[in-house]
């Protein structure tokens, strides 16, 4: 997903830089919404959702034939798609990947790759390997003024989606009871087995919930690009780098690394435009380099 | 992880057999010499591959860096005009060599999922390069070969000619691959992957052993994406790009990770199962099936096939016999392994 060149590249003016760093939000708040799932998910399971693209990628289908076959306004498929793929998510970790827990990660990982090609695949099967285009609301089509340009309401929407949704996630995790409970069961399973509570429930819960953000996500990119089978393949890449930016299992690092990254490869694209798809990669590698565990990871999580 | 099918009097007898087999698989009726080919670069790959994931205990996801890379540089130097297919070859297998040299030597810093995850990344850097690099690799179409270069004189234009030079870079690539392994530096390797802090503290560098066993392994990935380039006249994206490190991956663990030979039995299947699949209706989406029997490999049969065979052969024999305290009672008895 690169940032589309909303202005001719030749300007450089300080208003072109704003308006990429806008696009680079957009980009970013995608990045860290799968980035946040991801890492509750590792924080929490142990596991590497290969899968998470694909969520992302169902997510926005979910969207494309409700309004394709059931007239589903684009509002009503933020909330009912999460709850669609976040069931399907539900039935994969209870019937299959609960089975893979306690043996090396790695086959958690491989078994998420194989749903990876078998998803995708049955989605071609669907509905054809060519996009579909989503309409944008149109309560939130048009352009505003933002006072030196005038720039896509609909990206200002997912700007302000994104950073609202990561905010509350990272207050219930952190803050509430229930994230306390999480995050317990998280550090020592057995002890807070112990204290009665069903850590079992917990994990399907968040696995659950990781997915569900994912296809919210999907949603929220549906009007922004074409949907096809393939939509999730270099977002979970890049989603993939980011975490280890960030540190994997640290919420604030992967939505910090989400957004930064995002401005980082729409600016860089601006200097340079042949590295505007492997600049992530390059900061990753950087990153490992002088600091292994990630921006914001402990060496205790570095399993 | 066994060395059972590699080691000693049976482990000759089982390459003998493989090797055998490879002989002859061009006059096998319904096989096809080109894919026969194909599928001797597929079993080298996966043998290289089974050294770092079964012998080390990494898991890269990025392979395709180095089978794609080293594709793609035999093939540019073929279209610049070298003849010579073993200069041209050699130029893949070094292309490889620095670059695992370059993402070991980052890689190796973290392990496990991380490891997965931080070769997958990389690799798509390869992938956009080649992509953007048109003049080089001839971005989405990729390049066409006219020939596959001579060896000393020798025209390689003859499938059947190309096929029995693959079948010995293969199986010689392989013999390479189990000196390795059963080698002290092998034993290292083994010793790191049980448990990494004892082999640390007894004065190993493991990080070192780790990007020794990266290189190698990329290297040999390299040498067999060449052999796979020229002998399709072929180098494209689809080489460098994320489903094939996967399917480097799927292979190996189909025919059983720690095995090395199982990875080739790994890679006959999967080639095999892909070509029936193209053939059947759903046509090209051939990683409905291949995903389908990867993730019922992965939920029942972890070893692989070749894996689960020899545990299985070479599994303690149990038996019934009489306790002796209450000669009433059948207690059961696990013979000694034979040494």
């Amino acid at each position: 997903m690169t940032a589309p060149l909303l202005l001719a590249q030749a300007a450089l003016s300080p208003d072109y830089l704003v308006t990429q760093i806008f696009n680079g939000l957009v980009n970013g708040g995608f990045y860290a919404l799968l980035a946040l799932g991801l890492s509750i998910i590792f924080g929490m399971l142990r596991i590497v959702n290969f899968a998470h693209g694909v969520m992302y990628m169902l997510g926005a289908f979910v969207a494309y034939y409700g309004a394709l076959l059931l007239h589903l306004p684009f509002f009503a498929a933020l909330l009912v798609a999460p709850v669609v793929v976040g069931a399907f998510g539900l039935l994969i970790e209870t019937l299959l990947l609960r089975r893979l827990y306690g043996i090396d990660p790695l086959y958690n990982l491989l078994f998420t790759f194989a749903l990876v090609l078998i998803i995708e695949d049955v989605m071609r099967l669907a509905a054809g390997a060519l996009g579909s285009p989503y309409e944008t609301p149109a309560l939130l089509s048009g352009a505003t003024n933002l006072g030196f340009t005038l720039y896509p309401t609909y990206r200002l929407f997912v700007i302000v989606v994104c950073l609202v949704v990561c905010a509350a996630v990272y207050y219930v995790v952190e803050r509430s009871p229930l994230g306390a409970r999480i995050r317990a069961a998280t550090e020592k399973p057995e002890l807070t087995r112990a204290f009665g509570i069903n850590t079992s429930r917990l994990v399907s819960g968040v696995f659950t919930f990781g997915v569900a953000l994912a296809a919210f996500a999907g949603v929220l990119a549906a009007p922004n690009t074409n949907v096809t089978p393939t939509m999730g393949d270099s977002i979970i890449i890049n989603t993939f780098a980011i975490v280890v930016i960030g540190g994997l299992g640290s919420i604030l690092g992967s939505v910090i690394a989400g957004f930064a990254l995002g401005i980082i490869a729409a600016l860089g694209a601006v200097f340079y435009p042949p590295v505007a798809n492997t600049l992530i990669f390059f900061v990753m590698v950087l990153v490992i380099m002088f600091r292994p565990t990630g921006l914001f990871g402990s060496a205790e999580r570095a399993a | 992880m066994t060395l059972a099918l590699i080691q000693g009097r049976r482990g000759l007898l089982a390459g003998a057999v493989l090797l055998a087999l490879g002989l002859a698989l061009p006059f096998i009726p319904g096989v096809y010499v080109v894919f026969a080919t194909d599928l001797v670069c597929f079993a080298l790959v996966a043998v290289a591959f089974d050294m770092l994931l079964g012998f080390t205990g990494l898991l890269s996801f990025g392979h395709a860096l180095f089978w794609g890379g080293g594709a793609y540089v035999a093939a540019i130097l073929i279209t610049r005009g070298v003849t010579s297919f073993p200069l041209a070859v050699l130029g893949g297998v070094l292309y490889s060599l620095v670059a695992a040299t370059l993402v070991g030597a980052v890689a190796v810093h973290r392990s496990g999922i991380f490891f997965a995850m931080i070769t997958l990344a990389i690799a798509e850097i390869q992938y956009f390069f080649a992509f953007q690099l048109v003049d080089l690799t001839g971005g989405e179409n990729g390049l066409n070969l006219t020939t596959r270069g001579t060896l000393f004189g020798l025209s390689l234009e003859n499938d059947y000619v190309y096929y029995y030079l693959a079948l010995a870079v293969a199986a010689l690539g392989t013999a390479l691959a189990v000196r390795i392994v059963t080698s002290p530096f092998g034993a290292v390797l083994a010793a790191m992957r049980e448990n990494e802090v004892r082999a640390r503290s007894i004065g190993y560098d493991t990080n070192l052993f780790k990007l020794a066993a990266f290189v190698m392994s990329g290297t040999l990935a390299g040498l067999a994406g060449a052999l796979y380039a020229l002998g399709n006249r072929l180098a494209g994206l689809e080489g460098v790009d994320w489903h094939t490190s996967g399917a480097i991956v799927m292979m190996t663990i189909l025919g059983g990770i720690g095995t090395i030979y199982g990875p080739i039995v790994g890679a006959a299947i999967f080639q095999s199962l892909e070509f029936f699949v193209s053939k059947t209706p759903i046509g090209d989406k051939t990683n409905i099936v291949m995903g389908l029997v990867f993730a019922i490999v992965i939920l029942v049969a972890r070893r692989g096939i070749v894996g689960e065979i020899l545990t299985r052969a070479f599994a303690p024999r149990k038996r019934l016999v009489e306790d002796e305290d209450a000669p009433d009672r059948l207690i059961v008895e696990t013979e000694p392994e034979p040494v």
